[in-house]
């Protein structure tokens, strides 16, 4: 087999054709019950979502989540397809990583002593940009926010040092690209209800209406 | 005017509209008759007393059909929404009254029928404590409906249940279900009248037809030598059966339908080349093979029409027309999509189009009907052997009925011979549960089919097997006194599950022999007449006898055994590798 050979098999142990990192931004209602219509989305294809937020947007009333999985660009185009169908979702959009910005929350616990003691771990901290949120007498912790690969190595450079504890936010994310959610809400919204609008008659025949 | 002023003349203004205080149960049967719903099919328990006690007074406004079984309440709205084109409603009680509903739903959700079911739920107080009959209906109900809502206080009753009709019937339709809690059942509220809804900012029922994509393909469909076209339910749902016609003659298309397509064009018209898929006709799964452009109207790609995918039409360029964006490229590849309501879209194609007529082309339909006839229609439809085949019944039907019943059919081998060979000339003449395969669907589905159009016969063709799934609800056609006829085609077997068992697992019939009680004796305890038939000399006075007959009748045809249905598509398989044998 030759190199192209190779590249166009089917055979996925050689490779996983085309999977990578897509960050999904929805919009949606403000509504019980969306965050379950969107997850089993995923769950029922078992796709792993790798890290789901959900905050409020630009726009009042309306929720915008940022879901990371790994997949390919086909199957993400079914998703998002799918999760636009649902009646409560306004919009939905997927990015590889180089379309978005995007920006990951860590935290790590410390103990003090590791840090009054050892100057090397002051370098350390200094040199990821970490910050202070905390200082107790057995523990201190420390912020840090950036893409994965920074949070992860400040991991490992801090686990010599007795890391107590670390957690990692879910990732929020801003399309490079959008001109903004405001215009497309606009145009959801200027499409008036017609002139359907039957007005129910019963309040004007309670008195048929009513047997009771 | 001062601020004060101001504020007088809007309390004034607020309390000279007309408002009524009364329950949200009350609220709910007067928004259901604005919505001129004529019958529900329901089920009273604990959690939904306040909405049936409020019913008792408008039992002579609206039709309330007792069930047995919250499954029947809710295929009985399936059957109802399937000829009426209607929404289907349904009530059920929390717990396990509303759990029972969840097959149908999911039915209702794959073969898109419109329905709103109403679950009654335990006080807002007691959710979340593990409270008698309580269970989290919206979570479970969740992925089987287009939408879904609790409401826990009376005054959002008619906003949403306004959301609710709008989304079952806009669009794609679909099955929606709104819980409400027994206090907002109770509760008083000032109830300003009700004013349906049309739109939802979050929600799109209509994609926007992109004109571009028509011409392209107009385009396409006028440089073929060999288009064919496919058809779904969406041609029905969209009331565009005239208008597909008026495509279909003007560009000289063959067609070829679904399983939910069928009725959609009458069986006898000149272009309507048969059904696609697993058990579909000969020609039409061969020819997708060898068609040029594939035109798919409303249909979508289903893997028993489709087979084996990566062999599926892969030599045509492909035109999907759907109303729903997610449809387009989710099974096969779409060379144009043409994005939107049938009933728009079809128009503005077939403008477009050329009138042409593909002789040499349908002759190939023709060609392979020989064979199939030769294969498969003598042999089910005439034939000579003693045991009785499906077939024969099926076409005694077609010529008692002249092609006008309206035919529900069940789940396995009898549906497959039903759809294959049932003649229709109207639209919303076939329902089945085509997505799903809900066996157990066929005779609650009848009893609602019958309200739907009562004007028409209604025919329950139904195996031994699904038969007793749902037998119980004999007791609704006893009670209600609807005319259906049932046919049992009994062949002591689970057939479809038997038919592969003898042909991919050796004839290990493992637990596909399955015993029925005495269905004549059955139908009598519940007050209907029946009879059994076996022999080839008394079908046709015997079904004709059932056709004839005041109200429900049932009859039991004993067929063969270890009949088969041909031609199929094995599992796998290719469409172009159908066997007839």
């Amino acid at each position: 087999m030759n190199i192209d050979e190779i590249k166009n098999s089917n055979n996925s142990s050689f490779t996983t054709p085309g999977k990578q990192e897509y960050t999904i931004t929805v919009y949606t209602e403000n509504q019980i019950g969306i965050l379950n219509r969107i997850s089993i989305i995923f769950s029922r294809r078992k796709i792993n979502i790798h890290n789901l937020n959900t905050s409020p947007s630009e726009v009042q009333g309306i929720h915008r989540f940022n879901i990371v999985i790994e997949e390919t660009e086909e199957v993400l185009k079914k998703l998002v397809r799918q999760i636009e169908k649902q009646v409560d979702v306004l919009k939905a959009y997927y990015n590889t990583n180089d379309e978005i910005i995007w920006q990951e929350m860590a935290l790590y616990k410390v103990p003090t002593e590791a840090i009054m003691e050892k100057a090397k771990v002051e370098r350390l901290l200094h040199q990821f940009g970490a910050r202070v949120v905390a200082i107790r007498k057995d523990y201190t912790v420390f912020e840090t926010t950036g893409h994965r690969e920074e949070t992860d190595k400040l991991i490992s450079a801090l686990e010599p040092y007795g890391l107590i504890e670390f957690v990692r936010s879910a990732r929020v994310a801003i399309i490079k690209e959008s001109m903004g959610f405001h215009s497309k809400v606009k145009e959801f919204e200027q499409r008036e209800p017609g002139s359907e609008v039957i007005e129910n008659e019963y309040l004007d025949k309670q008195s048929e209406v009513f047997t009771m | 005017m001062n601020t004060l002023e101001l504020e007088e003349e809007k309390k004034a203004k607020a309390t000279s509209k007309k408002t009524i205080n009364v329950s949200g149960s009350v609220a709910l049967l007067e928004i259901l008759m604005a919505e001129k719903v004529d019958t529900i099919f329901g089920y009273p328990g604990g959690a939904i007393m306040p909405i049936y006690d409020a019913l008792y007074d408008y039992n002579e406004k609206i039709n309330h059909i007792l069930v047995r079984h919250e499954q029947g309440s809710i295929h009985a709205a399936q059957g109802y929404a399937r000829t009426s084109g209607r929404v289907g409603v349904v009530f059920a009680t929390s717990g396990p009254g509303a759990t029972n509903l969840v097959t149908g739903l999911a039915d209702a959700m794959i073969d898109s029928t419109p329905l709103v079911c109403i679950t009654g739920q335990v006080f807002a107080h007691l959710l979340g404590t593990d409270a008698f009959q309580e269970t989290d209906v919206v979570n479970i109900t969740t992925p089987v409906t287009k939408w879904n809502y609790q409401i826990t206080d009376a005054t959002e009753i008619p906003s949403v249940l306004a959301k609710a009709f709008y989304i079952a019937k806009s669009g794609r339709p679909g099955p929606v279900l709104i819980d409400i809690t027994k206090n907002a059942q109770i509760q008083k509220f000032d109830f300003e009248g009700y004013t349906t809804c049309n739109h939802i900012r979050s929600y799109r029922p209509k994609p926007i037809v992109r004109e571009e994509y028509v011409v392209e393909a107009a385009r396409l469909i006028n440089e073929a030598k060999k288009p064919f076209v496919i058809f779904g339910q969406g041609v029905i749902l969209g009331s565009a059966e005239k208008e597909f016609q008026n495509f279909i003659e003007k560009g000289g298309l063959p067609a070829a339908w679904t399983i939910l397509g069928l009725s959609a064009l009458a069986t006898d018209h000149p272009l309507n080349v048969g059904m696609l898929g697993m058990h579909g006709n000969y020609g039409p799964n061969v020819l997708t093979n060898d068609c040029d452009v594939l035109i798919a109207v409303g249909m979508r790609f289903d893997d028993r029409v489709t087979g084996r995918l990566d062999k599926y039409a892969k030599q045509a360029k492909i035109i999907h027309l759907d109303i729903d964006p997610s449809e387009i490229d989710k099974n096969v590849k779409t060379t144009v999509p043409v994005w939107g309501d049938c009933k728009e879209t079809l128009p503005l194609l077939t403008k477009l189009i050329d009138k042409k007529s593909h002789e040499k082309w349908l002759q190939k339909f023709e060609e392979l009907k020989e064979r199939e006839t030769e294969a498969c229609f003598k042999k089910d439809l005439t034939p000579t052997s003693d045991a009785l085949s499906m077939g024969e019944v099926i076409n005694l039907l077609n010529e008692l009925t002249d092609g006008n019943a309206v035919i529900v059919s069940d789940v396995g081998q009898h549906q497959m011979v039903a759809c294959r060979y049932a003649k229709f000339k109207k639209s919303r003449s076939n329902v089945t549960s085509g997505g799903l395969g809900t066996m157990g669907f066929g005779l609650p589905a009848a009893i609602g089919a019958k309200f739907g159009a009562p004007e028409r016969t209604v025919i329950a063709v139904i195996g031994d097997g699904g038969f007793q799934m749902t037998l119980q609800e004999l007791g609704t056609i006893m009670q209600n006194n609807v005319d259906v006829k049932i046919v049992i085609l009994n062949n002591e077997f689970l057939g479809m599950v038997r038919q592969w068992q003898e042909l991919f697992n050796e004839r290990r019939y493992s637990f596909t022999d399955i015993q029925s009680p005495d269905f004549v004796a059955l139908a009598a305890s519940y007050h209907i007449n029946g009879k059994r038939v076996s022999k080839r000399d008394q079908l046709k006075s015997s079904l004709k006898e059932m056709l004839d007959s005041d109200g429900a009748h049932l009859l039991e045809v004993i067929v063969g055994k270890e009949h088969n249905v041909f031609p199929m598509v094995p599992q796998g398989c290719s469409v172009s590798e159908i066997r007839l044998s």
